[in-house]
This record gives C-alpha cells, sequence and structure tokens, in this order.
C-alpha cells in the first residue's frame, strides 16, 4: 500500500493524464446531475413545497393542475373521508407579469398558486386579498418586497409581501396567494377558465398518516370516483416532462459512468502491463497478489477521488458563474457526493481488468525461469 | 521419506524439473542431489540452458519440481501450494536478481523496507535494520537515493540489502557480477563472501563465470540438468 502511494507521490506524471480524464468526467457526471436536479427542482418546487401529503385532483383532469376543478360537493365528501386531516384548497393560473422597471412588452412567466395551506416557508396565515408571496427566484426578475406586480391582460395587480425558496413550477418563478386572490385573477385573465366560488383546482390533503396511498384510495372510493388522488411523489412524476427528463439524464450519467469504468480499466491495465516486470520481483520477494492488487486499487480509488474532488470544485464554480434564473443548474451536495460514489465504483470496476494480469504475473520470470 | 538435516539450508533429493512445451516435454532438471550447509556458498556453474536457473528457482520456491524433495531449513516445500511459497519467499529465502531490478521510484533504504511492507509489518526493528544493513553495506551515505542516482555496485550492494532483509537462510544469487566489469565483479563477489560469511548464512551464486568460483566454499557443476557436486551427501 506504501508502495502504491508513494509511486503516486514521487510519479505524479504518470497519472496526469488519467486524472484530467476522469476529471472531465467526473464534471461532466455532475453537470448532468445539476442540470437534472435545476430542471426536476425548477419544474416541481411547488408540489415539493406543499405540507400535506396527497393532492386531490378532479378524475376527468389527468392528473393535470390546469384541468382539474373540485366542487364543494366533492371537497365536502373528500373532508369527510380524511376525518381527521386536514383538506386545502389549492389553485393555480399561469399568466405573463409585469414587473416595475420592466418594459411594458417585457413579460416574466410566472404562476400564481391559490393557497389555504400554506406551503413550506410560508406563515400559516393566508394573506390578503391582492397580496402575495414571491419565489426568490423572481429576485433576479427585479420583484422586491413591497414591488407591485401586474398579471396577465388584464393587468391584475398583486403586492409582494415576502419570499419562499424552492417553490418554481414548470420552470417558471411563483406567486402565492390566498384563493380568493387566485379566483380574481383566474377570472379577470382567463374568463373561460373562471372558478365559481367554493370551487377549487386541487385539494391538497394533509393526513398524517404514514401509508398515504392507503388514504389516496380511500378518498377516491368516498368520492364516488370523482376525484384521483395521489401523493406527492406521485403528482410530481405525474407532471409533464419531469419522468422523460429523469430518464433520459439518468440514461446519459449511466453511459458516462460506462465510459469511466473504461478509462480507468484501460489506464490501470496500460500500467499493470508496465509493471510487469516490477511486480514477478515483487512476487519473488514475497509480496502476494493480493497485496500487488491492493496497491492497483488504492492508486485507482486516490487517482479517482482528486478528479472527483476537481470535478465537484469545478461544478460549484460552475453554479457560482450562472446568472440566477438562467440555466436551471444546481451543484447540491448529495449530487456531488453520489457522481463522487459512482465514479468509485466505476474505479473499482475498472481495475477489475487488471486483476487477472497481476494474478497472472509469474514470480519465476524475475529471476528468468517460468513454468 | 527424506531423512532432514538440521544444519542444512538446502537438501534437494532426486528433484526432477519437467517443462511441457506443445506436445513435448523438456527435461530442465534430472535427479538432482544436492545439500548446502547452514552457512556454505556454493558456486553453481554451468552453461546457458544447464538448468542453473531452474535449480535456484525451485531452491528459491519460485518453481516447484515435478519431482523429489526440496528441503529449505528444515522446511520440506515441494508440496506447498503457491499461497505457502509465496510466505516461505518472504521469511526464509533472499534473491538477488541479475538485472538488479530494484524498485526505482524508491530510495536505497526503501528498497530494503519493501520486503518488511510487503509483509506483516515490524516498523521501527524493520526501520533499524534496513539502517544496519545499509551502514554495513557501505551505503549509509547513499540511503536517500534512487536507484537512478546510484552506480551499478551501489545497486547491486542495494539489492544484497534486500536480500538480507529478511534474515533469510538462504540466499540465491543469480549471476551477480554479469552486469558488472571485473574489478566492481570482485569487490561485488567479496562483499557476498563477507557478508554472507559473518551472518552465517547459506547461499547459492549461480554464474557461469569461472573467476568467481574461487570466493565459494564448494563449486556444483550443472550440465543438462544434471549436478555434479562433489560436497553432495547422495552422491
Amino acid at each position: 500500500m506504501k508502495l502504491a502511494l508513494r509511486e503516486l507521490r514521487r510519479r505524479p506524471g504518470r497519472f496526469v493524464v488519467a486524472t484530467a480524464i476522469l476529471a472531465l468526467i467526473a464534471l461532466l457526471l455532475m453537470v448532468l446531475g445539476g442540470l437534472l436536479d435545476g430542471l426536476v427542482a425548477g419544474s416541481t418546487g411547488a408540489l415539493r413545497a406543499q405540507r400535506g401529503q396527497l393532492i386531490v385532483y378532479s378524475s376527468t383532469s389527468q392528473e393535470s393542475l390546469v384541468r382539474s376543478r373540485i366542487t364543494p360537493a366533492v371537497r365536502h365528501e373528500v373532508e369527510k373521508s380524511a376525518g381527521a386531516g386536514r383538506v386545502a384548497g389549492l389553485g393555480s393560473v399561469q399568466l405573463g407579469a409585469r414587473v416595475e422597471g420592466h418594459g411594458p412588452r417585457d413579460l416574466v412567466p410566472v404562476v400564481l398558486f391559490g393557497y389555504e395551506l400554506a406551503p413550506r416557508g410560508l406563515p400559516n396565515a393566508v394573506p390578503a386579498a391582492g397580496q402575495v408571496y414571491a419565489d426568490s427566484s423572481l429576485k433576479s426578475e427585479g420583484v422586491k418586497e413591497g414591488s407591485t406586480v401586474r398579471l396577465g391582460p388584464a393587468r391584475t395587480p398583486v403586492r409582494v409581501i415576502g419570499f419562499l425558496d424552492d417553490s418554481r413550477y414548470s420552470l417558471q418563478g411563483t406567486l402565492w396567494g390566498s384563493l380568493g386572490t387566485w379566483r380574481e385573477v383566474l377570472a379577470a385573465n382567463r374568463p373561460g377558465e373562471r372558478a365559481g366560488q367554493g370551487v377549487d383546482q386541487a385539494l391538497v390533503v394533509s393526513v398524517g398518516v404514514a401509508d398515504a396511498s392507503k388514504e389516496a384510495a380511500m378518498i377516491d372510493r368516498a368520492t364516488n370516483g370523482a376525484t384521483k388522488t395521489l401523493t406527492v411523489p406521485q403528482a410530481i412524476n405525474a407532471l409533464p416532462g419531469v419522468s422523460q427528463q429523469q430518464t433520459v439524464f439518468n440514461q446519459i450519467i449511466g453511459i458516462t459512468i460506462v465510459i469511466a469504468v473504461v478509462v480507468v480499466g484501460l489506464f490501470f491495465a496500460l500500467i499493470t502491463v508496465e509493471r510487469v516486470g516490477l511486480y514477478g520481483v515483487l512476487k519473488a520477494i514475497g509480496a502476494s497478489s493480493g497485496t500487488l492488487f491492493a496497491g492497483v486499487l488504492l492508486q485507482a480509488l486516490v487517482v479517482t477521488l482528486i478528479a472527483s474532488a476537481v470535478g465537484a470544485a469545478s461544478s460549484l464554480a460552475l453554479a457560482a458563474a450562472i446568472p440566477e434564473g438562467s440555466i436551471p443548474f444546481v451543484a447540491t451536495s448529495s449530487r456531488l457526493l453520489t457522481s463522487t460514489a459512482y465514479l468509485l465504483i466505476a474505479a473499482l470496476l475498472g481495475c477489475a481488468f487488471s486483476l487477472r494480469r497481476v494474478l497472472g504475473v509469474d514470480p519465476a520470470a524475475a529471476i528468468g525461469a517460468e513454468q | 521419506m527424506t531423512a532432514v538435516a538440521a544444519d542444512l539450508a538446502l537438501q534437494m533429493n532426486g528433484v526432477r524439473k519437467v517443462y511441457r512445451v506443445g506436445d513435448s516435454e523438456v527435461v530442465a532438471l534430472d535427479g538432482v542431489d544436492l545439500t548446502v550447509g547452514a552457512d556454505e556458498i556454493i558456486a553453481l556453474v554451468g552453461p546457458s540452458g544447464s538448468g542453473k536457473t531452474t535449480l535456484c528457482s525451485i531452491a528459491g520456491g519460485l518453481l516447484t519440481p515435478t519431482e523429489g524433495a526440496v528441503i529449505v531449513a528444515g522446511q520440506d516445500i515441494s508440496q506447498y501450494s503457491a499461497k505457502q511459497l509465496t510466505g516461505f519467499r518472504r521469511e526464509s529465502v533472499g534473491f538477488v536478481f541479475q538485472t538488479v531490478n530494484l524498485v526505482p521510484f524508491l530510495t536505497a533504504r526503501e528498497n530494503l523496507l519493501v520486503v518488511d511492507e510487503i509483509g506483516p509489518r515490524t516498523g521501527r526493528r524493520a526501520r533499524e535494520r534496513a539502517d544496519q544493513l545499509l551502514g554495513e553495506l557501505g551505503l549509509a551515505e547513499r540511503a536517500g537515493n534512487v536507484p537512478a542516482q546510484l552506480s551499478g555496485g551501489e545497486r547491486q550492494r542495494v539489492a544484497i540489502g534486500r536480500a538480507l532483509m529478511n534474515k533469510p537462510d538462504l540466499v540465491l544469487f543469480d549471476e551477480p557480477t554479469s552486469a558488472l566489469d571485473t574489478r566492481l565483479g570482485d569487490q561485488v563477489v567479496n562483499l557476498i563472501r563477507h557478508e554472507m560469511k559473518s551472518r552465517g548464512t547459506a547461499a547459492i551464486i549461480v554464474t557461469h563465470d569461472d573467476r568467481i568460483t574461487h570466493y565459494a566454499d564448494r563449486v556444483a557443476r550443472i550440465v543438462d540438468g544434471r549436478v555434479t557436486d562433489p560436497g553432495s551427501q547422495n552422491g
């Protein structure tokens, strides 16, 4: 082991190329992961911010907020079924917003949510009519506390009274107000989609039980099939494009990991071929194949860790350099650690190519006699 | 059953080694009987292809014999598994190879300590022994130099030090002077004799250089895999 570490320290030049290539692979892996996380976070923040465990849609909505309508009668059935659980209305509308300081045609796309159960990061009390909290991503568009934002073609004004984090939806900034504010804005700007008094788009149900999916089935039975209830993770997956994004990115990440396996495998296989003579001598003086292979593994892991550290530092630098709201990229510690773990596994797998060669080194070759 | 003599470093009885090459067999050693006393130095002389290296490899546990018994310092290694032979080589024999073969990125001192690092570590004791050996071999000043910074003779001395690190019962030298000029060759063989005799360690020096033979206690000649050993108890 000491031998392997000394070689790394004293002959760093031998490992520079492999480390550089692996660092680029690590960066690619972390950037891909960061983009996926950014896209998913930007698409799903509003649902992840919900304090309830279930989202109730109307059964004909195909799990889409825009198409869903819950009448007071259905809500009553849901409330009866949920028992002690809290049932709260939720509404949303996507609009262009005119923000102070922007030109009259420079619209900022936003989603206005009306809520009863405060999402994570907001006080329990619902804001007064015409007042909203804004997602912090809208700060980059010039939205400030106290700003008046004019929504939609009717330019319905709402005043921003505070901010919350990580609540984006469909990669747009969100505004959070009362259900009354939502109904008013909807009626003014989307008259065809107007929601009558007491009508919600969906319901957020806080059931406080471990098995939320069982509760979901009970709600749908209680409404006699008028509703389609999903857990929050199911509702996130039902968002258009989210699971497709995850599938595509995960496939690219998988291919990148395979490339890492091949790079490590080829590099250490080459190094092992170069060392056959040295390994013969070391085996002749009593080194076991296990000791020698452990040295190869250790070198691969150290090289991979250095490459991952370079990749992670570059990812963090990239995340800091990207202007907020321009590219959906986040460098989370969990993503960086997961990518590093994948690369370490790739390094171990890659080294397996060298194992046969290390085992095959004949100590008798050191003295010129072979079996 | 082979009678084991306690005062012998090496006892080979009826050792035969056959290599398979395609469909034919090549007999490298043919009924070799050879003994080496506990502090004896034997020169093993013979032409190329006579079986010197094969004999040396079998005595050092690098190869296993096809037939016969090989007993090193009381251990019958003829039937040892590959794993047992690895342990045996680590603990009981020393090798000095023809091409020296030091680890190029390690200093002279670290090259000696490799022997400790590849087995169960003894740490401070190993470091003390390495320093002592380097001092005795006249390399104390060169302990921090890597092989590329050492002369051919110094490298050979480091290799001898490495072979002695594990306090072996038997040291095997494979053509130790072949890469050295006459004067340096004499110095190295003198040093080998001095080091072996001062420690009471047995040695086999494989050579085809007849000038070396007068440094040995005995000369065994090998031709076509058969040994003529004037000192062998078995013939």
